[in-house]
């Protein structure tokens, strides 16, 4: 009887402590999005959050802080990241999961794997090496009289490829989930594989899709050091993708850490961090639970 | 009409194919470009000797990346080995403590996921301004900190992902001999323990290659952090600052880091494969 007990005490204190472990490291997320909100409430309240969002000047030493420039530049790297990597993505993963063979598809998952572990720097190193001499030697010339290469469209390729592995792999995960007698009945009323694809699997997975698309933009979103290796970096609206820009993490990459001197810089900085947590932890909560409800867990 | 739909189907399929050699071509261009630039700059000294004032033109050798490599191995170690400490129960209570309809897991797995997402400046930029206000300078100790929670996430998902298929038969079995819920975690842990290894395998991944969120929580120095509150040197930022660099001896150095990362990222991809081919012998399908 005692034996019992005591295990059983065990028991319950093992229960205890895994559920403190499992509670504080979810509390990770609550305190994050409290302290940068509190780190940036003072240029909130100074400001108006319109002024804040919709201003382009950025003068920290004048005490001006527009985020327009670095919400642009963001969204203008991740646009083309996605107008790039999704269809390579989507066909790269309709070709795996219903036309390649295993020997293929044995090839090019340790593939993916690299490409998805492969650091940001990596990535950098590589836009610096390859990209940027071929946007500035190649590709400028063409269209714009001078171009150093570090623009907008090096950080949207760049980026482009560090989501292709994410899109790929989420994308087979989706198309693994459709029954396949879905497409064998397809197929028995004779319709083409193309034409299964087409109508049947992509149609019956574009919630997925769509959450995946939004994962991936939320990805590109973050992603600090690649970019801000290969963008140019300098605070103004970019008229053209042939423009240098400059991405609100690279500005919090760049400044964080020397700023300290100037009123209101630091709260400016957290400010920009708190826009990227708001918008991720939004869009990753709408995808994933979207990707939940079509593979349950 | 049968003309157009056969053509259809050979266009989107040579588009596929298309597709597909474009995401190798992307593999083999990144990994043989930084293999050959890095191995220019790559010699014996980059590993065994630290960073000497190279800044002054024409000195032959510079040093090396010493610095780097050991605070890449001591932030990698540590926070690893911590994370895994935060994660294995977490794993376990969420996959056999929790029933498996149970509304907290959702709740915790999505948060992990979000967590996942939630980019490493921001734990970065969070990490610092925590020590900022607690007084502290950029450290190693801070490194670690911000590092261990950046992968606790991935640590516990990807064990997760595995542990969720776990056979329900085997944990009912160990149960109707009279084990409590603490005696099945050993017989899970054995099940898992493939999982638990290329999980590790991808956080030390994720770790090593992080270069927002130690950049100024952990800092950067020329020299060997002796204790937990000096600043350490990363493989990662030593790529990017030393990149920029006018000075060729010290862009070397960037290079040579680079190559050090892809190479051990490589390793650890292998690894991954051959680990899980390994352990998976104690494992009832």
């Amino acid at each position: 009887m005692k034996v019992n007990s005591f295990r059983i005490l065990k028991d319950r204190t093992a229960n205890g402590v895994m559920f403190f472990l499992t509670v504080a490291s979810l509390l990770v997320i609550v305190v994050m999005g409290v302290g940068l909100y509190i780190k940036s409430a003072p240029i909130i309240q100074e400001y108006n959050l319109a002024d804040l969002l919709f201003s382009s000047s950025w003068k920290p030493q004048k005490g001006e802080f527009g985020f327009l420039p670095f919400l642009m530049g963001t969204l203008l790297v991740t646009g083309i990241a996605i107008i790039l990597a999704l269809p390579v993505a989507l066909l790269t993963a309709v070709y795996l999961t219903e036309y390649a063979n295993s020997r293929v598809r044995k090839w090019m998952f340790p593939i993916l794997d690299i490409l998805a572990g492969l650091p940001s720097v990596i990535y950098g190193v590589w836009g610096t090496l390859l990209v940027v001499p071929w946007i500035s030697t190649k590709l400028a010339p063409r269209f714009v009289d001078f171009s150093t290469g570090y623009t907008a469209l090096a950080g949207g390729i760049v980026l482009g490829i560090m989501i292709l592995p994410l899109l790929v792999s989420l994308f087979i995960e989706l198309f693994m989930t459709i029954p396949n007698d879905l497409r064998d009945s397809s197929m028995s009323l004779g319709a083409t594989r193309w034409q299964t694809i087409k109508h049947v699997v992509l149609r019956k997975s574009l919630p997925g899709i769509l959450a995946t698309v939004v994962l991936a933009i939320s990805r590109a979103f973050g992603e600090t050091i690649a970019v801000l290796m290969v963008c140019g970096n300098l605070p103004e609206t970019p008229r053209s993708i042939l423009e240098a820009c400059y991405p609100l993490p690279a500005l919090i990459a760049n400044n964080y850490g020397e700023m300290l001197s100037l009123p209101l810089y630091e709260a400016a900085l957290m400010f920009a961090a708190l826009i990227l947590f708001v918008v991720i932890l939004l869009f990753n909560l709408i995808s994933r639970i979207i990707l939940y409800r079509i593979k349950p867990c | 009409m049968r003309k157009r739909t056969y053509f259809e189907e050979l266009f989107f399929k040579l588009l596929m194919l298309l597709s597909t050699i474009v995401v190798v071509t992307c593999v083999l261009s990144i990994t043989y470009t930084i293999i050959r630039t890095g191995w220019k700059s790559m010699s014996w000294s980059m590993l065994t000797e630290l960073p000497r004032s190279g800044f002054f033109l024409g000195q032959a050798n510079s040093g090396g990346l010493l610095n780097a490599i050991v605070g890449s191995l001591y932030i990698v170690g540590a926070s690893t080995l911590l994370g895994l400490l935060v994660s294995l129960p977490v794993v376990f209570y969420i996959n056999i403590y929790l029933n498996t309809k149970s509304k907290f897991a959702y709740i915790a797995r999505l948060v992990y996921d979000v967590l996942f997402g939630i980019p490493s400046i921001v734990y970065g930029a969070f990490g610092f301004s925590i020590m900022v206000y607690l007084g502290l300078h950029s450290s190693l100790l801070g490194g670690i900190i911000v590092i261990t929670l950046l992968i606790i996430p991935i640590f516990i998902r990807s064990m997760d992902e595995i542990a969720r298929q776990l056979p329900r038969d085997i944990l009912d079995v160990t149960y109707s001999l009279g084990a409590t819920r603490l005696e099945v975690v050993p017989v899970a842990l054995r099940q898992i323990a493939p999982g638990i290894g290329t999980a590790t395998l991808l956080s030390i991944g994720r770790a090593i290659g992080d270069a927002a969120g130690v950049m100024f929580t952990a800092g950067y120095t020329d020299s060997i952090p002796t204790s937990l509150s000096q600043p350490a040197a990363t493989l990662p930022l030593s790529v990017f600052f030393q990149l920029s660099s006018p000075v060729k001896a010290v862009q070397d150095r960037a290079y040579a880091a680079a190559l050090i990362l892809t190479v051990i990222i490589l390793l650890l991809s292998i690894g991954g494969r051959l680990l899980t081919n390994h352990f998976s012998k104690n494992q009832i399908k």
